[in-house]
């Protein structure tokens, strides 16, 4: 069923290449064309591409899993150590920006705020940052096995949703702890979160494509994740510090609101807290980017399937 | 939609050379024994691997020297190109079992990756009847994890479904003769018990192509028989298989044909007596 459909690559390859024919008779190419021989690496159509995807869903499923169990395997808490984590990150964001450096006077209830902001970043920043891995560091695996090699980012991201589960666990817990009550609106964050796996995925699709080639990207990606993450308003509202603290114009703002993880972080803040004063077209800002990172993020990296490997 | 594809490449197979079209009407004369069907069609390959940080001693990695290429654009100097490769040509027919021989870096493993459509060529191609599989499942497994789930994920990487998982189970753990130690993690495994934990997962799934690299039969005595028993059996289920051995007895029984690799070309092709023969001799 793995079989290349190779007409595309085919053409992009510009035809086969005129050998030199080891017996003497016909060129190689037309040998291989005359007895339906294919192209060992060939790029499947998209269609085709996707349902190899999904006839791997188990291979996805297990090594997302896997990377999960063996990630703790050898301390001593073993799993408990994937809610202790998310539970110690809210601890120390609400000991730092909530006590010491004071950002939480203008905002109600800070805590549910900043725990929201911090916990759904770290979603997409380690999606983004593991897929930007993916490729480059599964090189042996890459070589040594056929599947689609869609199947890592996405694994990846899966394996940082089954993460988010947990911690959204605890982020129910202490936004309940925060006198927050329970409301219709907790119905719609599947599809929050939903939204923001689709732009996950597609988000590290490309960057898996970029790290594949571009080896100083994980250099320099802890850089530009703390750019996002300041211009993401995690720990501070970003109409209250840019246009009224700091003066600049309105358009900065909107700007930044509409970057994709202050956009899926204001939304799921919306959801949580009453408080909370909800954005204008948040819903239409958050599903343009779940589909155009999602369509846009598969075919940008099934462009370079057959090329991964070569390091 | 195998016809399709068949019908399109064969198409564009014949667009550059405009005046080959007579290619269908008359078949070009087969070669002389008998008509076979070709399986493995390697057209003049090249491979070309890029290597990082291997910086010679003229220019050595310290930052400032980063910066001085940098400024002078000389691109990037740590970076070599290693030709493993060099314009390899063979057809390899239904029912060859083909050794592959030669000194270490002579490319081998790289051809054999190249084969099973791993390694993208840099020119050239490999055309293939199904998909090459290589028999190797170690880079898809995790040490940390235990036998059962290291059974699972390996057959899945290999392209398995859940009842198939199920279905090979216990064929694996009762193969690998590990007992027990299945419940616990790879990583406090001896050398021995992790090979044949790694063969019993590799070796669970049928092949068209079938390729093989070395240091597969690994383990005890008795271990190293049954393997070589199994591997046997794959090759007389596989249309072609392809051995990568560095122990020449293993090649001259099992395969009707050998070829030499020396610095990424072919030196010699041809039955195994002649081959081996003069690649002992140097």
């Amino acid at each position: 069923m793995s079989q290349p459909e190779s007409a595309i690559a085919d053409a992009q390859a510009g035809g086969p290449s005129d050998g030199t024919p080891a017996k003497g008779q016909e060129p190689l190419a037309e040998l291989a064309a005359r007895h339906g021989l294919r192209r060992a690496i060939a790029r499947p159509s998209l269609p085709a591409y996707l349902r190899q995807l999904w006839e791997r869903r188990h291979f996805v499923m297990t090594y997302a899993t896997s990377r999960n169990v063996s990630k703790y395997s050898n301390s001593a808490l073993g799993q408990l150590w994937q809610v202790l984590t998310p539970l110690l990150n809210a601890a120390i964001y609400w000991l730092m920006f909530g006590l010491i450096l004071g950002a939480s006077k203008d905002i109600e209830n800070y805590p549910a705020f900043l725990i929201t902001g911090m916990f759904v970043f770290t979603y997409t920043q380690r999606s983004v940052s593991g897929g930007a891995k993916s490729i480059s560091g599964n090189l042996s695996l890459i070589r040594a096995l056929h599947f689609p090699r869609a199947a890592l980012p996405l694994a990846y991201t899966i394996q940082e949703f089954q993460q988010l589960l947990i911690s959204m666990g605890v982020l129910f817990a202490l936004v309940l702890a925060t006198q927050e009550a329970v409301t219709w609106y907790w119905l719609l964050i599947p599809v929050a979160l939903l939204l923001q796996t689709m732009f996950n995925v597609g988000a590290s699709l490309v960057l898996a494509r970029v790290g594949a080639t571009a080896r100083d990207l994980n250099q320099l990606l802890p850089f530009i994740m703390r750019t996002w993450l300041y211009a993401s308003g995690v720990f501070f509202s970003i109409g209250d510090k840019v246009v009224d603290s700091a003066g600049l114009p309105q358009w900065v703002a909107d700007a930044m609101y509409a970057n994709p993880a202050a956009a899926y972080i204001e939304l799921m803040r919306d959801l949580l807290m009453q408080t909370h004063e909800p954005r204008p077209y948040i819903w239409s800002v958050c599903v343009f980017w779940a589909v155009f990172a999602l369509i846009g993020g598969f075919w940008y990296f099934w462009r370079a399937e057959e090329k991964y490997g070569r390091g | 939609m195998a016809e399709s594809t068949e019908e399109l490449s064969r198409v564009k197979a014949e667009e550059p050379g405009a005046p080959r079209t007579d290619v269908r009407v008359h078949p070009a004369p087969e070669p002389p024994q008998a008509p076979r069907t070709p399986t493995v069609v390697v057209d003049d390959l090249h491979i070309i691997y890029r290597v990082y940080g291997a910086a010679t001693e003229a220019e050595k990695g310290n930052a400032a020297n980063a910066l001085m290429r940098l400024l002078k654009r000389q691109g990037r100097p740590q970076m070599k190109e290693v030709h493993a490769v060099r314009g390899v040509s063979f057809v390899a027919y239904h029912g060859d079992a083909i050794g592959i021989v030669g000194r270490n870096g002579s490319g081998k493993s790289t051809l054999l990756r190249a084969i099973a459509g791993l390694l993208p060529p840099h020119s050239g191609a490999v055309y293939t009847d199904g998909q090459p599989s290589l028999l190797g499942v170690n880079a898809a497994l995790m040490r940390e994890l235990t036998g059962e789930r290291n059974i699972v994920l390996g057959c899945y990487a290999m392209g398995l479904n859940p009842q198939q998982v199920r279905e090979k189970y216990d064929d694996i753990v009762d193969f690998s003769g590990i007992g027990e130690f299945v419940q616990f993690p790879m990583s406090t495994y001896s050398s021995g018990m992790g090979a044949r934990l790694r063969f019993a997962i590799a070796s669970a799934k049928a092949h068209d192509v079938l390729l093989i690299d070395e240091a597969l039969a690994t383990g005890d005595r008795d271990f190293k028989r049954k393997s070589q028993e199994r591997i046997k059996k794959m090759r007389e289920e596989a249309g072609t298989v392809f051995l990568v051995a560095h122990n020449l007895d293993v090649i001259e029984e099992t395969c009707n044909r050998v070829i030499w690799l020396h610095k990424g070309k072919i030196k010699m092709d041809g039955d195994p007596k002649t081959v081996l023969a003069a690649y002992n001799k140097g």
